[in-house]
């Protein structure tokens, strides 16, 4: 130890501890507040006026069997899990054949489409004139609403051409000359020397789906088609209305364990925050990967 | 032109519009979602109301843009609170690099690995959710509370969400909090192509870490700052909408409306289409200009152009 210190100088040792300590108070400043919420959602409502710090007091599972009884909530999960996969598959296959497209240099107009394609990250139509367009396609009260208008992002399709360009030719080259097509040479070749990128994207595609809310609000009004995260929004904002919502529903349960707003507001906004956690760990490595990489090429 | 090359233009022709067949779809995809929105421009020179063609209602020319600017005193205090929250936004804008630089001077690989995770992970959740924890944490029930009480009982509850006052730093705060993890893996990027023989070379000459931070890694990373100080400049309208949107009570409405918030508030709750679209028209142009404006100087000045 003692050997240590002085090879490293006290001033440097010190510092390490300090970072350490910097850095434990920062993980504990970012993690905290999900992991309260996650305790408060385990404890028995009409425990937690007592406070709640590290553990959860009256353990109990109630909150979510009675939260995904309230009406709405269950096909909310339905709705909000089917856009984020379907929207992810469109964009990830749609910014990846785009891209792969225009990195050809022999594509007509080459200039003229990625100019096209750049300017929109810059220049858009505003709320209501995309809501008269919309309302126009039929994407009103409609599905499709949630996963077509965002499917292709500009600035993603930069990040998957940047990335593609940077592939080695001779490759697609050998392909070539096997007589393999533009699709053929797209599936067999860039696809599976693109997993990190493709990562990157799949993973910015889905967390914009499950979090997004504001389509719902603007562009459907139908209850069927309701995301979580309105819901989740609605709860926020309309107290009373949930409480009565509430009443009505525990009444029905028969059951000891009585939600309070802020329990099943907790409740609902672990629902939302369970299924981040669960897949971002795993794909955080390949999109810090992807966004080096399209970060120092561009 | 001799037989060969003619030969193998005649192989390349097919396949080139093949490949533009290809591209069409995508094509005419941007053009529906992004390029006819534009056409909506129009409505900001017509009275525009829903539900009646726009043939049939009058041509206004630039009455909408006039009047933006004569509704002085909403205008004035929107674009007060978007530019405070752009300078404040300005003013934490180094965090995400400083962080960058004590993260990296982290030994242990796994634990370096595991605080980016740690601290990026708030950058993936929605605003509605930052909302829903902070009335957890800071409403007049919340945690924060409920610790003041237990250190001093008399004292009544501090409403954290309802203060116009402080609503300003809170909110960026919060947007730190969010995002700083996130903004810091550019740096750690950045750093990442520092030449590790100029660090070995200075500590050769005896620069302890504190030097070396100082006067190789700051520097490395300057040019990066530099270039995302300089992009954000074309944004300063644009400071965001969940955020304000979610976080927006009739007690800090006044301070918290920031321009986005205020062209929804015209258009889809007051129903003023047309002066919705002319403040939305007017924040576009604003910003391509800048846009455009800085990529000029940095072209001057670097020699290499930001797009």
């Amino acid at each position: 130890m003692k050997a240590y210190i002085s090879k490293q100088g006290i001033g440097s040792v010190l510092f390490d501890i300090f970072n350490f300590i910097l850095q434990i108070s920062l993980i504990l400043l970012c993690l905290y507040p999900f992991y309260y919420l996650l305790i408060y959602s385990l404890s028995d409502p009409s425990e937690v006026s007592r406070g709640i710090y590290l553990l959860p007091r009256g353990f109990t599972l109630e909150n979510y069997t009675q939260v995904l009884k309230l009406p709405g909530i269950f096909r909310a999960v339905l709705i909000s899990t089917s856009r984020t996969i379907v929207g992810t598959i469109f964009s990830v296959v749609g910014c990846m054949l785009y891209a792969y497209i225009l990195t050809k240099k022999e594509l007509p107009f080459r200039k003229i489409i990625y100019r096209m394609t750049i300017i929109t990250m810059y220049v858009g139509g505003g709320l209501i004139p995309t809501y008269i367009v919309l309302k126009s396609y039929g994407f009103i009260n409609s599905f499709w609403v949630y996963v077509i208008p965002g499917a292709i992002s500009a600035f993603n399709v930069v990040l998957c051409k940047t990335y593609i360009e940077q592939l080695p030719e001779v490759l697609e080259e050998s392909a070539m000359i096997d007589g393999a097509g533009y699709f053929t040479r797209f599936l067999k070749i860039v696809m599976p020397l693109s997993k990190s990128i493709a990562a990157t994207i799949a993973l910015f595609a889905a967390v914009a789906q499950w979090n997004s809310w504001f389509d719902n609000y603007l562009y459907v009004f139908k209850s069927e088609l309701s995301t979580l995260q309105y819901i989740l929004y609605m709860y926020l904002t309309q107290v009373q209305n949930a409480l009565k919502q509430l009443q009505e529903s525990s009444l029905a349960s028969m059951s000891n364990v009585v939600l309070t707003p802020e329990s099943v507001r907790v409740t609902v906004t672990m629902l939302v925050t369970i299924p981040i956690i669960l897949v971002y760990p795993f794909v955080q490595k390949h999109f810090v990967k992807g966004i080096m990489i399209g970060a120092v090429k561009g | 032109m001799n037989a060969g090359a003619k030969k193998q233009m005649g192989i390349h022709l097919p396949r080139k519009w093949a490949l533009l067949l290809m591209a069409l779809p995508f094509v005419i995809y941007i053009i529906m979602f992004c390029y006819v929105p534009l056409f909506g421009w129009i409505l900001a020179f017509f009275d525009y109301v829903p539900g009646i063609p726009l043939k049939d209602t009058q041509f206004v020319g630039l009455k909408y843009f006039k009047m933006a600017f004569s509704q002085s005193d909403d205008i004035v205090r929107v674009l007060k609170n978007t530019m405070a929250m752009y300078m404040l936004g300005l003013l934490f804008s180094p965090i995400p690099m400083i962080y960058a630089i004590f993260l990296n001077e982290i030994r242990s690989r796994k634990f370096k690995r595991f605080t980016q995770t740690a601290v990026t992970f708030p950058n993936f959740i929605s605003w509605i959710i930052v909302a829903s924890i902070a009335s957890s944490f800071f409403s007049t029930e919340g945690q924060i509370n409920m610790l003041l009480r237990i250190f001093n009982s008399n004292a009544g509850p501090v409403n954290v969400l309802g203060n116009e006052n402080i609503v300003w730093i809170f909110q960026a705060l919060l947007g730190v909090w969010k995002s700083f993890g996130w903004n810091a893996i550019i740096y750690m990027a950045a750093l990442t192509g520092i030449d590790e023989s100029i660090y070995e070379a200075a500590r050769i000459d005896g620069a302890g870490r504190l030097n070396c931070a100082l006067y190789i890694t700051v520097p490395g990373l300057m040019p990066t700052f530099l270039i995302l100080t300089l992009l954000s400049i074309s944004n300063f309208l644009s400071v965001g909408f969940d955020q304000y949107f979610v976080f927006n009570n009739y007690l800090v409405a006044d301070k918290i409306e920031v321009l986005d918030l205020y062209v929804y508030r015209l258009g889809i709750k007051l129903n003023c289409y047309s002066l919705a679209t002319a403040i939305g028209i007017f924040k576009s142009i604003l910003s391509i200009t800048l846009l455009f404006s800085v990529n000029k100087i940095v072209k001057k000045v670097r020699g290499e152009a930001l797009i």
